[in-house]
């Protein structure tokens, strides 16, 4: 059969007033190919796959799934939905029974079935395990099993990358191409950019709008020549990179290791610093959604302007002294030691339940280290954990303000728990709202407000008190290319102006705005160093040329588990 | 005092933005004032009666229409023959029958004492008891009427019911509901305090910022605090002025009990949060909490109506000395220093539970 296994044309889908989830949406999931669903946070991507998998209906517009309505062809369909669906109490093989008696698969076929299954999925070994106490990896692919129970022709993955560490991820990937050589059309929705890449067929998706359909290669060629990376310029390159996001004729900029990625505007050239080298890069989808979105932020951070310049000191601003973390007899985190000079950012870096956020917790007064000392702004976490936490801005990664407060109300209270005085909390807050443009919604509840402003109000209610040290946990996963653009705009130019910033990620594109990362693994640091020392790393470990962050990270973790005995026994 | 009149200032907008807060501030004390106030109303009446009379007579004819006249009877059915009788009170046409005997109003006009028969349905027990006391009063009235001296002999008492002088059940009913409303109120609010942050992911945020422990929990007693006063205010301006129940005691009296009283609340309360994970747990734990302190404050049945062990447990319901100080500030004028008797476990309990929660809120932190 060679017609789509899924059409989806016309999709209105609103929820209560306001802006439609989806507005106008057509797409076509064809056999054998992996179609992506790529876009930000919001951006409607759940809500088309529900409608597809017939769990909800479309306001306007047809969905047809196998030329039937699509509640109709629901044996068809193997829907993975975004929490993996999974029961937790039940172990491996009672979620697997419980997916074929839904399914109603036929108790003769069930062995072969199950039998092929685990093997796909590596999981042949955990049968017994309770669903719960998988790791993330593993919950995936458990998923992904249970959405396969019966053979569907069509595939919806909702966000199946998510909380993945990349090992796990490329594995998924994998088993999802094994799929697609058997004819089923492969829905995978991600808010990850660069797993959009790996599609056949992409469609892209912003705030419920369609903006671009068709394979990866064709929204990368649109930028072909026009992104550079330079190297070798004497400035730091944090100060570069914001001069230059400033020219015109830049679009977009990253920070990549010790170099600068740069793209330009159609047409422009881009003179460089004397004595850099500049080297056409290869275009990535990234680069095709901030043009398509009219590029990022200028580099200049208003908010950094009117930041107070952070005294120089030499001691180190955050110190970590062998923080060790035990939860009964687990070890959540072993041994953590580094040291951040002023001025800097450092990574945490690490796949999900590593100890990444242990440590990070232990760091800003969350946890109570079970062994070993720490020191923020050189006050002891253990002996002056308050007057630590009073140096402190911290945003996590889950918008974690008052829902039910508005923007000013939010503000209200940051500014009195830090302590700042009647006068200064006017003016602090008066200049957030006017850097970061929220004055209009400043009446509004902030649980109201989109994505973009939520993220824009959790950094100005950390940074109120102009803290010398800002705690980042995984501040822009899921938010579109140029908004987390324009967060980092604003952390470079704090950095500059003196703010030591410690931020944990699995995001490889925070990691490369780091100076210094350390990649946290099974509770211990397996690696420290800056960004290009871990690919350079990880170059020679694996034979690799040029590799990225995710494949240093790879390499590094699979060097570790060389080293280490057998992955198999994880977690 | 900055950081604390923030987080006093952040917690009241909670309260008061939050939708699902605002319905439990308004609608609960609402139905209750209703629902209490009218529907667990433990006089009789719209009751119907049945009668076989088998007598005659102007004595039969006499007692008959006394009952007719009761306030507390809105019919009575004129019977034919027991069968008849069975199936009214069978099908529940009528839950008493009386029963006059051939020969009731002859044995009146001869002066010898005459009996009368009284079939109640036990299904429901409690409303025809009552009943059968208000008939007995009305067949005792008859006869001494109509011979003074039998009916002393029969050993009628004077009953006078002091404090409630009407025994109007909304003087007992509506004084209670004030401990009711304020338990009810003050413990759904003050569980989901802690259980709202956590849920939310605003707790890391609250914790990493320079907020002592204390701040914060004093912080989060403050809106239930508030609101516990103002619904305790409001019933008892509405007991005075809607319903007519006099208050006799003091404010000054009446106003540190409740504010003991709410302490002891916001204490379990915070207890509940704090070892919640979301608010659909914490939910369910003030409403485990609510429920034994409620039936063991002796406001549903009184506490000397419990087994032995039973009453022991009650003295660590907060609810059970309010409610004594509650009922005898409205009702009896009870003094300070009767108060103070009750209010001394109230405050031991107050310091229990709340130390108990910053206890509970602290080893939680991690």
């Amino acid at each position: 059969m060679d017609g789509p296994v899924a059409r989806a044309d016309g999709i209105v889908k609103r929820f209560g007033t306001g802006a439609p989830a989806l507005d106008g949406v057509a797409i076509a999931i064809a056999p054998g190919r992996i179609t992506g669903l790529v876009g930000p946070d919001g951006a409607g991507k759940t809500t088309l796959i529900r409608l597809l998998a017939g769990l909800m209906a479309a306001d306007a517009g047809t969905i047809e799934v196998l030329g039937r309505a699509p509640g109709d062809a629901r044996d068809a369909i193997g829907y993975m939905p975004q929490r993996f669906g999974l029961y937790e109490d039940l172990t491996v093989q009672e979620n697997l029974d419980l997916y074929a008696e839904l399914r109603a698969l036929p108790r003769s076929e069930r062995a072969e079935v199950f039998g092929k299954l685990l093997e796909f999925t590596d999981l042949a070994r955990f049968r017994s395990r309770l669903a719960g106490r998988l790791s993330g990896g593993m919950k995936q692919k458990l998923g992904l099993a249970c959405a396969l129970v019966k053979a569907p022709r069509l595939l919806l993955l909702d966000e199946p990358g998510v909380g993945v560490d990349p090992i796990s991820r490329r594995e998924l990937w994998a088993m999802v191409g094994d799929l697609k050589r058997e004819g089923i059309g492969v829905l995978w929705s991600t808010a990850y950019l660069d797993e959009a890449e790996k599609c056949d067929c992409v469609y892209l998706l912003n705030a419920g709008k369609l903006l671009f359909e068709g394979p990866p290669a064709a929204l990368t060629g649109r930028v072909d020549d026009r992104v550079i990376r330079i190297s070798g310029f004497e400035e730091r390159r944090r100060r570069f990179l914001t001069e230059a996001l400033d020219r015109p004729e830049v679009i977009d900029g990253t920070i990549q290791g010790r170099s600068v990625r740069l793209l330009l505007r159609e047409g422009a050239s881009f003179q460089p610093p004397p004595h850099a080298t500049v080297d056409l890069a290869p275009p990535r989808f990234e680069d095709g959604f901030v043009e398509i979105l009219g590029g990022g932020p200028t580099g200049t951070s208003r908010l950094a302007e009117r930041y107070r310049t952070i005294p120089e000191t030499d001691r180190p601003v955050i110190e970590a002294k062998g923080l060790t973390k035990r939860f009964g007899d687990f070890t959540a985190a072993e041994d953590m030691r580094f040291e951040i000079p002023r001025g800097r950012i450092f990574g945490l870096l690490g796949p999900n339940g590593a100890g990444k956020s242990t440590t990070f917790k232990m760091l800003c007064g969350l946890l109570t280290p079970t062994a070993g000392t720490g020191a923020v702004a050189g006050f002891d976490l253990r002996s002056a954990a308050a007057d630590a936490r009073a140096q402190l801005g911290y945003m996590a990664q889950k918008f974690s303000l008052y829902g039910n407060l508005s923007v000013r109300q939010n503000l209200d209270f940051f500014a009195g728990a830090y302590e700042l005085s009647r006068a200064d909390a006017a003016r602090a807050i008066d200049e957030a709202l006017d850097v970061f443009e929220l004055e209009r919604v400043a009446g509004r509840d902030a649980g109201s407000l989109p994505l973009g402003f939520k993220q824009r109000l959790a950094l100005a209610c950390a940074v109120l008190h102009q803290p010398p040290v800002l705690f980042l946990d995984e501040p822009t996963s899921g938010v579109d290319p140029v908004m987390r653009r324009e967060f980092w705009t604003h952390i470079n130019g704090l950095v500059e102006k003196g703010v030591t910033v410690l931020v944990t990620t699995h995001f490889m594109d925070e990691a490369e705005y780091c100076d210094e990362v350390t990649l946290i693994y099974r509770a211990v640091q397996i690696a420290t160093g800056t960004p290009d020392d871990l690919k350079a790393d990880a170059a020679t470990l694996a034979g690799l040329d040029d590799p990225t962050m995710e494949e240093a990270f790879i390499a590094l973790i699979e060097e570790h588990d060389r080293a280490h005995g057998v992955r198999a026994e994880a977690a | 005092m900055r950081r604390l009149r923030a987080m006093i200032v952040k917690e009241i907008w909670a309260v008061l933005r939050d939708p699902r807060t605002r319905i439990v501030l308004v609608v609960p004390p609402f139905l209750q004032l209703f629902i209490f106030a009218f529907a667990t109303t433990l006089d009789v009446r719209n009751a119907e009666l049945a009668v076989l009379d088998r007598s005659g007579g102007r004595a039969a004819v006499e007692l008959i229409q006394r009952i007719e006249g009761s306030p507390n009877v809105r019919r009575v059915r004129r019977l034919a023959s027991e069968r008849a009788l069975a199936e009214a009170i069978d099908d529940e046409q009528a839950i008493a029958a009386l029963v006059i005997p051939e020969g009731f109003a002859r044995d009146v006009a001869a002066g010898r004492p005459a009996t009368a028969g009284l079939v109640l349905d036990g299904r429901r027990s409690n409303a025809a008891q009552i009943l059968a006391g208000y008939v007995q009063q009305i067949a005792l009235g008859l006869g001494a009427e109509l011979k003074p001296r039998i009916a002393r002999a029969a050993g009628a008492s004077e009953v006078t019911a002091w404090y409630n002088p009407a025994l109007d059940y909304i003087w007992f009913t509506l004084p209670s509901l004030i401990a009711i409303i304020v338990s009810v109120a003050g413990l759904a609010i003050t569980s989901q305090t802690v259980a709202r942050e956590r849920e939310l992911g605003t707790f890391d945020q609250l914790m990493v910022s320079p907020l002592r422990v204390h701040e914060i929990l004093i912080g989060k007693m403050v809106p239930p605090f508030l609101v516990g006063t103002l619904n305790g205010t409001l019933y008892m301006v509405a007991a005075r002025v809607v319903f007519g129940v006099p208050f006799t005691g003091s404010l000054l009296l009446f106003y540190p009990a409740l504010w003991i009283y709410m302490l002891a609340l916001i204490g379990v309360g915070m207890l509940v949060s704090a070892a919640s994970q979301t608010q659909q747990q914490a939910f369910l734990g003030s409403f485990l909490a609510t429920t034994p302190l409620i039936l063991l404050s002796g406001y549903a049945s009184p506490i000397d109506n419990m087994p032995g062990w039973l009453q022991v447990v009650t003295y660590a319901d907060p609810a059970r000395y309010f409610l004594v100080i509650d009922q005898g500030l409205f009702l009896k004028a009870m003094p300070a220093s009767v108060v103070l008797q009750q209010l001394w476990p109230l405050a031991l309990i107050a310091c229990v539970t709340l130390s108990a929660a910053a206890w509970l809120f602290r080893a939680r932190m991690e």
